[in-house]
């Protein structure tokens, strides 16, 4: 399942006919690519390079940058533990412990059965709540080592799965642009008019 | 960014309190770089965009807001600018932006191949502080890495300044290394699986400002100290890029490019650079050779030359000087090939030719004449050649960065494609055998000929096709000639000096004695003596069969050669060592007829001579004198013939009649067969140099995809081709870039030749069958 499936190859020509270079859809596609598997694959990378007409070392030099694009296979949840000073100081360790023994990996490792990816992060913006930490990049607050065994047992019965979709998924209602609103393969030197989210009503617009 | 000075618009500027004249819209540090004042710099490169990667350019730069720190390669000049480069703060900039380049580089300075030629070390001598106050591990990578067949990476070295990943995008278009990660993790690296074999990578080597890439032909094998350098010219191909000869203790090795405005602003492609290691190879012949029951026997030079002047004496009295015929010259120097010619006229010979028949007629060379650098200016470059990234690699990069800068629109006529396709603004798939049609019609198109009309027109013309004709490319030519009468056109011939030896005389006069005729007639038992210069029809002449029939045909062949190539070895009656590039002095001419010198840096191996001093002994020995004695004395008679250094050199050649090309009927075969060269084949300097031998791909042939599911073979199936005459078998590819029915098969890979399968038709005509 490394390349796109039918489904998600439409909605990747969807994506790059948005934009006035098919270049500019290279973030959005490798999103695309995380959602379906998980994690960005080399072969969705190469795929994507031909999609949008760069090099695949374009694609992961891009990709890289981005601390949320995972290039290794990463389990359903991927669980962010801060370690940063505000955490670290109100016993950030005692909950990455915590996860470690009742997941049996350590920080970094993925489980055998490709539910949990633990890390352990840097300051995740939320030091009036720590200690914290982020299942798929949604917050848990003031977490205890007792909190984090009932979290990883609550993801793995299920109980969550309303509120945290499986690592990758950007949003489960995907929006479209109607096509009247896109600006489309227009080349931006060809453009004359104004943009075209801008209505031609407005005064001064496209003088 | 090329150097004319007229009619640009000045602005005055200030450096270090003196006045000085910037041109306008140049970066500051291009300004005091020609003031004589030298700001350190790591990242900018006069040839590619500035990107700010280093900061070490940094100078106090005031614009009438007070003196600030700036980067001097990201500004533009401004009027009443003033820059100071010595200023404290400016210093003190300068000291702490290098304490921070050092803070994670190894200082491997010992063992590490730009130690003594590096600009980190020079810059942290003359603008670092001299001491560091970091005392944290560095950063640790593993050491080095191939990224390359030919290149390594230290990342430790590395500074991420960014000119290797920028040449590789920008100029050479193949951005197959990038920064990955970020931060303190941000190192260059290419596509897991996918090295960077460009053909351009040697020149990230010599720009790299620190050790971060190496190149294996030149590991350790010197330390810059030691090494001699000359200035002197690639004769690989007929660019003739200007290159700087590196040897020690008599060996060469490396060959660094230097900047010419005209020709390669500095860059080289890696057949030229790395091909320095075919010069130490061990097949180049010591002493001369003749062929006795035993097979060839080693003889000294007098035996040699007195054996050859009595076949030439011998020849001349039996069959006059029709028998005797010379091939090839194009791989020496001017006076080489003007030695020879000039013995040919004494003793009447007008049989010569500097082609295997594997270029275009030599009227080629008659009409206007176009320089690169028309090329690069002009509105519209009409290509009708080779694909020049592969055959013509650093004029490949001269058109790309035209067109990408949007000076230069470039309409292609090609059967398969070319590395500028996706550069240019028109690609036309031209059918084989009906080139000059269709280029008549395309011209014919109002937005073509709009075009055509708005600016100079330079037509570069090249045999891209070795199955057909080079009269086709001709009446191509001659078409847009039609249209457009004041195109002035570029020669893509192929060989080193070929426009040079053909200038020089080494040329048919008149159809009927050219490569072609001379293998035909020499097939047919009526040539005594076949001279070889540096020429191997058994390797180069596209039809295979005529070539080993005119080697087994004619009665004698004597063969000046550096290598031993297979004609030598097969064919030759007498060898004769010939000195090769790099031991001997002289000039060359490249496509434009450009004359630029080549130099003498290391002894002849064994007892090799030059060619040129081979023909005046042979002359001598025949009672003729040439009137020269030194090679100055050629380059002089050379240069009163219009050949002066530098010049361009253009000596009258008849264009010939238009070529009328018939439209070739259907044939019955499937496949319309095309044949071209690729950068690296079994060419003498590639295939004996031990790192560019093993980059040959290997036999092949690409068709539509849609032709292998007629045909129900995938990739790497076996497949036989078939001509009228033989065939060969070939594991295919798919390339949906092939016009159906046309199938693409690259030259000199070994394996399945398909000059098995061409016979000097207009066109080759192939079936094709799986091997069940
Ligand atoms: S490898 Fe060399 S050229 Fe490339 S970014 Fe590093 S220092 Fe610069
Ligand atoms: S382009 Fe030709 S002349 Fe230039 S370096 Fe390459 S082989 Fe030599
Ligand atoms: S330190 Fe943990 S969220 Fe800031
Ligand atoms: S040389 Fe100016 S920033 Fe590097």
């Amino acid at each position: 399942m490394a390349r796109f499936n039918e489904t998600n190859l439409a909605t990747a020509h969807e994506i790059i006919a948005r934009y006035p270079r098919p270049k500019s859809a290279l973030i959005p596609l490798l999103h695309l690519a995380q959602e379906q598997d998980g994690y960005v694959t080399d072969e969705a990378m190469r795929q994507i390079a031909d999609l949008v007409g760069v090099t695949p070392a374009e694609v992961i030099g891009t990709g890289s940058f981005y601390e949320m694009f995972r290039f290794e296979p990463t389990g359903r949840y991927l669980i962010n533990i801060c370690g940063t000073m505000s955490c670290a100081l109100l016993g950030a360790s005692d909950l990455l412990h915590a996860a470690e023994r009742t997941l049996g990996i350590h920080a970094g490792g993925t489980t055998a059965d490709g539910m949990f990816t633990l890390h352990q992060a840097e300051c995740q913006a939320a030091c009036t709540e720590a200690p914290c930490l982020q299942v798929n990049y949604r917050y848990r607050f003031r977490m205890t080592p007792d909190g984090v065994e009932q979290l990883i047992d609550d993801l793995r019965a299920g109980r969550l799965d309303d509120e945290i979709p499986p690592h990758g998924t950007l949003a489960r209602v995907r929006q479209h642009i109607p096509a009247d609103r896109g600006v489309g393969a227009v080349d931006p030197d060809a453009v004359d008019g104004p943009p075209a989210w801008i209505p031609v009503t407005v005064e001064g617009a496209g003088s | 960014m090329s150097e004319t000075t007229e009619n640009v618009d000045t602005v005055e500027i200030t450096v270090n309190g003196r006045a000085v004249m910037a041109r306008k819209g140049e970066m500051v540090i291009a300004a005091t770089d020609r003031a004589g004042e030298h700001i350190p710099r790591f990242c900018y490169h006069p040839r590619m965009s500035p990107v700010g990667m280093c900061r070490q350019c940094l100078v106090e730069i005031d614009t009438g807001r007070g003196p600030m720190l700036q980067p001097s390669c990201m500004v533009p000049v401004a009027p009443g600018m003033v820059v100071d480069t010595e200023s404290p703060t400016t210093k003190r900039a300068q000291e702490g932006i290098l304490e921070l380049l050092l803070a994670n580089h190894p200082l491997d300075c010992p063992v590490c191949d730009k130690g003594g030629e590096c600009p980190l070390q020079d810059q942290a001598f003359s603008h670092g502080p001299g001491e560091s106050r970091y005392v944290e591990e560095k950063r640790h990578y593993e050491k080095p890495i191939d990224i390359s067949a030919l290149v390594k990476l230290d990342r430790e070295r590395c500074i991420l300044c960014d000119r290797c990943t920028r040449f590789a995008d920008e100029v050479a278009g193949d951005a197959l290394i990038h920064f990955v990660e970020r931060g303190n993790a941000t190192q260059v690296m290419t596509y897991p699986d996918e090295p960077f074999s460009s053909h351009f990578s040697g020149n990230t080597v010599q720009i790299c400002p620190v050790g971060a890439l190496t190149a294996t032909p030149y590991r350790f094998k010197a330390r810059p100290w030691d090494l001699e350098q000359a200035d002197s010219t690639c004769t690989t191909c007929s660019v003739g890029c200007r290159t700087s000869v590196h040897s020690s203790r008599d060996r060469v090795l490396r060959f660094q490019g230097v900047d010419d405005d005209n020709v390669n602003w500095g860059w080289l492609c890696d057949r030229g650079r790395f091909n320095f290691e075919s010069i130490h190879a061990e097949s180049r012949l010591a002493d001369p050779l003749i062929r006795t029951a035993e097979g060839l026997v080693a003889t000294d030079w007098s035996s040699a030359m007195s054996i050859t002047a009595d076949l030439v004496r011998s020849a001349l009295e039996r069959s006059g000087p029709s028998s005797i015929a010379i091939l090839g010259g194009a791989r020496g120097t001017n006076e080489d090939a003007w030695a020879w010619a000039a013995l040919a006229d004494a003793l009447g010979v007008t049989r010569r030719d500097a082609q295997l028949d594997d270029g275009l007629p030599v009227g080629v060379l008659g009409f206007e004449r176009a320089t690169i650098e028309d090329a690069a200016r002009a509105a519209t470059v009409v290509l009708l050649g080779p694909d020049l990234k592969e055959e013509l690699p650093i004029l490949h990069l001269r058109l790309r960065h035209a067109a990408v800068e949007g000076r230069t629109r470039i309409l292609e006529f090609s059967p398969t494609g070319s590395g500028l396709t996706k550069h240019a603004w028109r690609s036309v798939r031209t059918p084989v055998g009906a080139a000059a049609a269709t280029v008549a019609a395309t011209l014919a198109d109002a937005e073509v000929a709009a075009q055509l009309g708005s600016g100079p027109v330079v037509i570069v013309a090249g045999r891209h096709d070795l199955a057909s004709s080079g009269d086709q490319v001709m009446a191509a030519v001659q078409a847009v000639l039609r249209a457009v009468p004041t195109a002035t056109v570029l020669p893509a011939l192929r060989r080193g000096n070929v426009v040079g030896a053909l200038n020089a005389g080494c040329r048919p006069d008149g159809a009927g004695n050219d490569a072609r005729s001379i293998l035909v007639d020499a097939a047919e038992g009526r040539i005594e003596v076949l001279f070889l210069l540096g020429a191997d029809p058994l390797a180069d002449v596209p039809d295979a069969d005529l070539a080993r029939r005119a080697l087994q045909g004619a009665r004698r062949v004597v063969s000046l050669d550096g290598h031993g190539c297979a004609s030598t070895m097969v064919a030759a009656d007498v060898v004769l060592p010939a000195a090769v590039m790099a031991e001997k002095s002289g000039t060359t001419t490249n496509l434009e007829g450009r004359v630029s010198t080549v130099s003498h840096k290391v002894t002849v191996h064994g007892t090799a001579r030059p060619d040129w001093m081979v023909a005046v002994e042979l002359a001598l020995a025949l009672g003729h004198d040439l009137g020269v004695g030194s090679l100055e004395d050629i380059t002089g008679r050379l240069a009163s013939g219009g050949a002066a250094l530098g010049a361009i050199w253009a000596p009258s050649i008849a264009v010939g009649e238009p070529v009328t090309v018939e439209s070739v009927a259907p044939s019955g075969y499937d496949y319309r067969l095309v044949v071209s060269r690729v950068l690296y084949d079994g060419a003498v300097s590639t295939s004996n140099s031990a790192s560019l031998a093993p980059l040959t791909a290997g036999p092949g042939v690409s068709m539509h995809p849609l032709d292998m599911e007629r045909l129900g073979v995938v990739d790497g199936d076996v497949v036989t081709v078939t001509a009228g005459r033989g065939g060969v078998e070939l594991p295919v590819c798919a390339d949906d870039r092939l016009d159906r029915g046309v199938v693409w098969v690259p030259f000199g890979q070994g394996g399945g030749d398909p000059r098995e399968l061409i016979s000097g038709g207009a066109v080759t005509d192939v079936s094709i069958a799986r091997v069940s």
